[in-house]
């Protein structure tokens, strides 16, 4: 076999490849280094966090469907004060490479200061804001269906912040391009997308829904088409980078993604049926590459544009 | 938690809707009664978690109930059919604090974890006693095996058709003096037995689960001493931290 590149760069970041598990499926990174060594990972997006710690939506909170799976666990996270206090202490004595730091919250405010705070950890690389979040009310996906208020919310974490801002996008929206263009011109140094599609489900037996949020966030391989297809349109419609996500399960979708023009690939629900997905996907990488005729993964960002 | 791969070496009905299936592959990660296996299933997205019921080097045996699409599967596979299963998942029941005359309650099924962890206690030289929960005498399953490990079984059945007429609850008395007790159930019967048992003791809670092993806060639950995952800091907790919700 020969020689093959997986090394890309995220927001002047680089990454040993373009592997990034999502935030809500991989918690704070350590529990997963007792299952492998995370450092082969690109990097690994946390737990969404908030101002407060949060116990999330009353359960259940999890329901199956074709190729996927609803969640309505409504952020769940110990609160930024435990987080920098346990988890990135713990984080740090198994993951040696800059983390993506995913913040959530209910207002401007929060945004801002769980952003802040985050922004100067030593280990934290970028912050991915989550304003897309389909289960919790009043907060996250409230901030980015409508371009003016994802617009706000940008520009004001971009004001007190340093390091690259990353915000990920709702999928749940008449046009996420749109969307994208207003965080760019907000100062984004990149965007994130999907977060999941909002769905639901009925428990024949109980005639009653399944989650007890009545809703959900749709995720796994059934998404994988709208996701690509969403990463296809707003990376034709800014010039940030655009870390893919939705539905990716193995090193095919991976280059898909690429090809559509993602810089880097977030891997969500497969975390979960797999605990092992992201390092059986980087050690299937070269070969898979190899098979399409391609030598460096950052050569192919938009190919199929 | 492990990944290996199991090949089935039985899969049988033992009521109309519960099955026992053995397997062979490696069991080392398993090292509590009361933890669970999660069980990868063509067709379907999610595993299909299922409580240990016993396991021996080289063999696994799983009690469980045909409730939709998943098991239902399950139920049809015939031997020789290898699976994907993580092994060694969850908190499972400890022996130490059990005392020398345990008392075990287990409804529908939640009776089959309680028969590995009867099986360590008797081993260790404990008087066991096990009452058995179900809706009729059709639906009950395992005493003999209960009682081949030298405990000594009371059945409550809805409709009486065998043993007491009613609850696991209503046998409690017919007891007399226990050290501790350890249940797994329907959160209904849990509350009940928490209600209706003088002693402290251990209970086996069930959720719907994304991952199984701690990863997706699918199944958190409340408790006096903070959030907790059922699949991972559970299924088992300790009386005196359960925060009843439902």
């Amino acid at each position: 076999m020969g020689e093959v590149n997986t090394a890309v760069t995220l927001c002047g970041i680089p990454l040993d490849n373009p592997l990034i598990p999502a935030s809500g499926t991989f918690g704070y990174g350590y529990e997963f280094a007792e299952l492998y060594d995370i450092n082969m990972l690109g990097t690994f997006s946390f737990k969404g966090t908030t101002r407060e710690p949060r116990f999330g939506n009353p359960t259940p909170r999890i329901a199956e469907c074709p190729s996927g799976m609803l969640n309505a666990v409504g952020l769940q996270n110990p609160g930024v004060d435990a987080v920098i206090g346990h988890e990135l202490p713990e984080l740090k004595k198994v993951f040696h490479k800059p983390v993506m730091a995913n913040v959530s919250g209910f207002s401007l405010d929060e945004y801002t200061e769980v952003s802040a705070r985050l922004d100067k950890e030593e280990q934290v690389g970028w912050i991915e804001l989550n304003i897309s979040c389909p289960n919790v009310h009043g907060g996250g996906m409230a901030f980015g269906t409508s371009a003016a208020s994802a617009e706000t919310v940008t520009k004001a974490v971009r004001a007190v912040v340093k390091k690259p801002l990353i915000v990920k996008l709702s999928p749940n929206v008449t046009d996420i391009g749109e969307i994208a263009r207003a965080v760019e011109a907000a100062g984004a140094d990149g965007v994130s997308l999907i977060n999941t599609l909002m769905g639901m489900r009925i428990d024949l037996r109980r005639k009653r829904p399944i989650l007890a949020n009545v809703t959900g966030g749709y995720s796994g391989a059934a998404v994988f088409p709208v996701a690509l297809r969403m990463v296809y349109q707003v990376s034709k419609a800014v010039k940030i980078p655009v870390v893919g996500m939705g539905g990716v399960s193995n090193a095919e979708d991976v280059i898909e993604m690429m090809l559509a023009g993602a810089t880097a690939v977030e891997i969500g629900a497969e975390n979960l049926r797999n605990p092992y997905a992201c390092r059986d996907i980087i050690a299937a990488l070269p070969a898979t590459m190899e098979k399409y005729g391609i030598k460096s993964l950052s050569e192919i960002i938009g190919g199929a544009h | 938690m492990k990944e290996t791969v199991f090949t089935v070496t039985e899969n049988i009905a033992l009521t109309k809707d519960v099955f026992r299936m053995k397997l062979s592959g490696c069991t080392d990660d398993i090292t509590a009664p009361g933890q669970f296996v999660n069980i990868r299933l063509d067709g379907f997205y999610l595993r299909r978690p299922i409580s240990v019921c016993d396991r021996t080097a080289g063999e696994l045996t799983l009690i469980y109930k045909v409730v939709g699409h998943g098991t239902e599967a399950m139920a049809k596979m015939p031997t020789g059919t290898a699976l994907d299963i993580l092994t060694g998942l969850g908190n499972g029941y400890k022996t130490e604090k059990s005392g020398d005359r345990p008392l075990l309650i287990g409804g529908g099924v939640g009776v089959p974890p309680l028969y590995l962890l009867a099986k360590e206690l008797t081993a260790q030289g404990k008087a066991v006693t096990v009452i058995l929960g179900f809706r009729t005498s059709a639906d009950a399953f395992y005493a003999k095996e209960f009682e081949a490990l030298g405990a000594k079984v009371l059945v409550a059945t809805e409709d009486g058709s065998v043993g007491t007429k009613g609850f696991v609850t209503d046998c409690i008395p017919a007891v007399g003096d226990y050290t501790y007790s350890y249940c797994c159930g329907p959160e209904p019967m849990l509350k009940a037995v928490y209600k209706n048992t003088k002693t402290s003791g251990q209970y086996s809670f069930e959720e719907r689960m994304g991952c199984g092993f701690g990863a997706c806060m699918g199944c958190s639950c409340k408790t006096l001493y903070g959030n907790k995952r059922i699949c991972k800091d559970g299924p088992v907790l300790e009386k005196e931290e359960i925060v009843w919700e439902k």
